[in-house]
């Protein structure tokens, strides 16, 4: 078997407004179309044509609402269906869903990652309902539901210890995920769900998607955000994840969920030059649309 | 129609265990049995609503209401998985949703119903409803948990629900869904051997519990900061803010602690309050008063209606 490697790396942030907005057939409620959240459904479809150069057999997702507190669970059954309404936005999203599973994949990184010391466990209850930021991110980068998926849930141990053991775990995690991929000879495309400053405002407007409404919750999370982005962009990625911690205290992120260090702990902590495909705020928290290309590093090297 | 009323308060377990499982466990068995002493009283009284505070339904959009007349879908424990799923067939007062949508409101805060086939109830609900409730019997109603909402947000619901109580005539139960220390196991325990996670939390649920069993409910609702800081109280322990003041921030109850047991570290409690005219004392009130909620603090940030203007 030829060894397998990650493909490219993506921050593909999941607030269920952007599938919402998006109007696939699969949700029930509809959008306006007024806009608020265009920039990113652009990111998102230069994110799409950039990876329709690539060619990848399974979507990796690690995703921030799939709360778990006894470890990193994967899901393990290996089709699922059903309907996903978000108990936080339930006007926006009640999604069909139905999807498969790379067991084998799962597995593989679940005994990789217990094998780093990790607490892990294989999700087996066929009724388990995904959740929707694993449907939302894995939609907006391949609508076509045509690739398996590998969902791994947000263990809370930067909530129940501290952020520094968090981060510590999500790089022994990423670690795993990689040599998992390796090992079992897959092409991986790696989704980490997450926005960076989080932030939310607690009111709606009428309308969702009404664009006079939408701004970022403050300036310190804006200002957070574009340092954060400079660093990627550069290729800082040491540096980012020094910086993590503060980063996490000072904007609210949703970083804190673990998924973006998991990433670039997959990613070999590689300091390679992101290309970011776009940012926009939804209901106040900032997102950008992210993506680490270790294909074209390859081709370049 | 005479003016409605709350007839008494309980807190009870947010984990499913002691429903999914309780013979795995003898912590979780006492806790399976205490909650039929409870479900007795519930059904020996002339309550007409069981209304919900539920620390596992969080929310961001202000405070969400279930106002789907009969849920009927299932849930899946997200850590606990492999003890089964919880199905459900669940009867809700939708009028009293709508009525505490308005009240809410009323008092400044950003409140909507929410009735949505497949919507998923969550886990401490329908394990409470179960245990409590599990015939429908009494109609039910469930308030969220916001997520961001401070004591004076979280006081302001419960005078909300006080007032929309008043304005329906129900008789009214209410429940408190909620851990006391909520520090849990990271890792996969023996059932049987489970036990409160440090001596520290163990220590302060029973300090606690001795409070409430005194039935003083408002002296714990001012010592929840300091409970949340010191034992890692289940979200800041809301739920008894909630509760105490939506029956009006005093210690005139007679309370009594039905059980108190360590699910995967946890501290969950069964505990009882009934109004009564004694008062209990050692009374210490010096947290804030609020009845109006005024928004979002927004220091740094512009106020987004204002914007939207
Ligand atoms: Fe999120």
């Amino acid at each position: 078997m030829e060894k397998g490697r990650i493909i490219t790396g993506c921050l593909a942030p999941h607030p269920p407004h952007l599938a919402y907005a998006s109007n696939p057939q699969q949700n029930e409620p509809k959008a306006s179309g007024a806009g608020a959240w265009q920039p990113l459904l652009d990111a998102y479809a230069r994110l799409r044509q950039s990876l329709a150069a690539h060619d990848y057999d399974v979507l990796v997702v690690h995703t921030p609402h799939w709360k778990t507190r006894v470890g990193h669970h994967f899901l393990g059954v290996p089709h699922f269906e059903g309907l996903s309404v978000d108990p936080i936005f339930p006007n926006l999203f009640r999604f069909h869903y139905q999807l498969d599973v790379d067991v084998e994949l799962a597995e593989a990184i679940c005994r990789q990652a217990q094998a780093e010391g990790l607490v892990t466990t294989m999700m087996r209850n066929p009724e388990f309902r995904v959740d929707y930021g694993t449907i939302t991110s894995s939609h907006l980068v391949r609508p076509q539901w045509d690739l398996p998926i590998v969902a791994i849930s947000s263990a809370r141990t930067y909530f129940d210890y501290s952020d520094e053991v968090g981060e510590r775990e999500m790089l022994a995690l990423g670690r795993a995920t990689q040599h998992a991929i390796e090992a079992t000879g897959r092409k991986a495309l790696l989704l980490a769900s997450a926005s960076l400053s989080h932030r939310h405002f607690t009111e709606e407007p009428e309308d969702p998607e009404d664009p006079s409404f939408e701004h970022i919750y403050n300036p310190n999370q804006a200002q957070w955000d574009q340092h954060v982005m400079e660093l990627m962009r550069q290729g800082q990625t040491r540096r980012l994840l020094e910086e993590m911690p503060d980063f996490i205290a000072q904007s609210v992120s949703e970083c804190r969920d673990g998924s973006l260090t998991w990433l670039l702990g997959a990613l070999g902590q590689a300091e390679i030059p992101a290309t970011i495909h776009g940012y926009g705020t939804v209901i106040g928290t900032g997102n950008a649309v992210v993506e680490w290309d270790l294909a074209a590093q390859e081709v370049g090297a | 129609m005479s003016e409605g009323k709350v007839i008494g308060a309980y807190l009870v377990p947010n984990q499913a265990l002691p429903v999914l499982a309780p013979e795995a466990s003898p912590g979780w068995q006492s806790l399976a049995h205490s909650y039929a002493q409870v479900r007795a009283e519930i059904e020996a009284s002339d309550a007409d609503l069981l209304l919900l505070f539920s620390t596992r339904w969080v929310s961001i959009i202000g405070h969400q209401m279930q106002a789907d007349p009969a849920p009927d879908y299932w849930v899946v424990d997200e850590d606990f998985h492999q003890f089964g799923s919880l199905h459900y067939q669940l009867k809700m007062d939708a009028e009293f949703a709508s009525l505490y949508q308005d009240c809410a409101r009323a008092r400044g805060l950003t409140a909507r119903t929410v009735a949505y086939p497949g919507f998923p109830i969550d886990v401490g609900s329908v394990a409470t409803l179960q245990m409590l409730n599990p015939e429908n019997r009494l109609p039910a109603g469930i308030v969220s948990c916001n997520m961001y909402s401070d004591r004076a947000e979280t006081l302001v619901l419960g005078k909300a629900a006080a007032d929309a109580i008043r304005q329906s005539g129900r008789k009214v139960l209410l429940l408190g869904v909620s851990a006391l220390s909520n520090r849990m196991f990271g890792h996969w325990i023996e059932p049987a051997s489970d036990r409160i996670h440090s001596l520290k939390d163990d220590e302060w649920n029973r300090k606690i519990l001795e409070l409430l069993g005194e039935g003083r409910l408002e002296d714990v609702s001012q010592l929840a900061r300091e409970f949340h800081r010191q034992a890692n109280g289940d979200s800041k322990l809301k739920a008894i803010w909630w509760m105490a003041a939506a029956m009006g921030q005093h210690n005139h109850y007679r309370g009594r602690v039905f059980d108190y047991q360590p699910v995967w570290g946890t501290g969950a409690a069964l505990v009882g309050l009934q109004p009564t005219a004694k008062a209990e004392g050692g009374l210490e009130y010096d947290e804030d008063e609020v009845d109006v909620f005024v928004g979002d603090r927004n220091v740094l940030a512009p106020q987004p209606s204002k914007n939207h203007e």
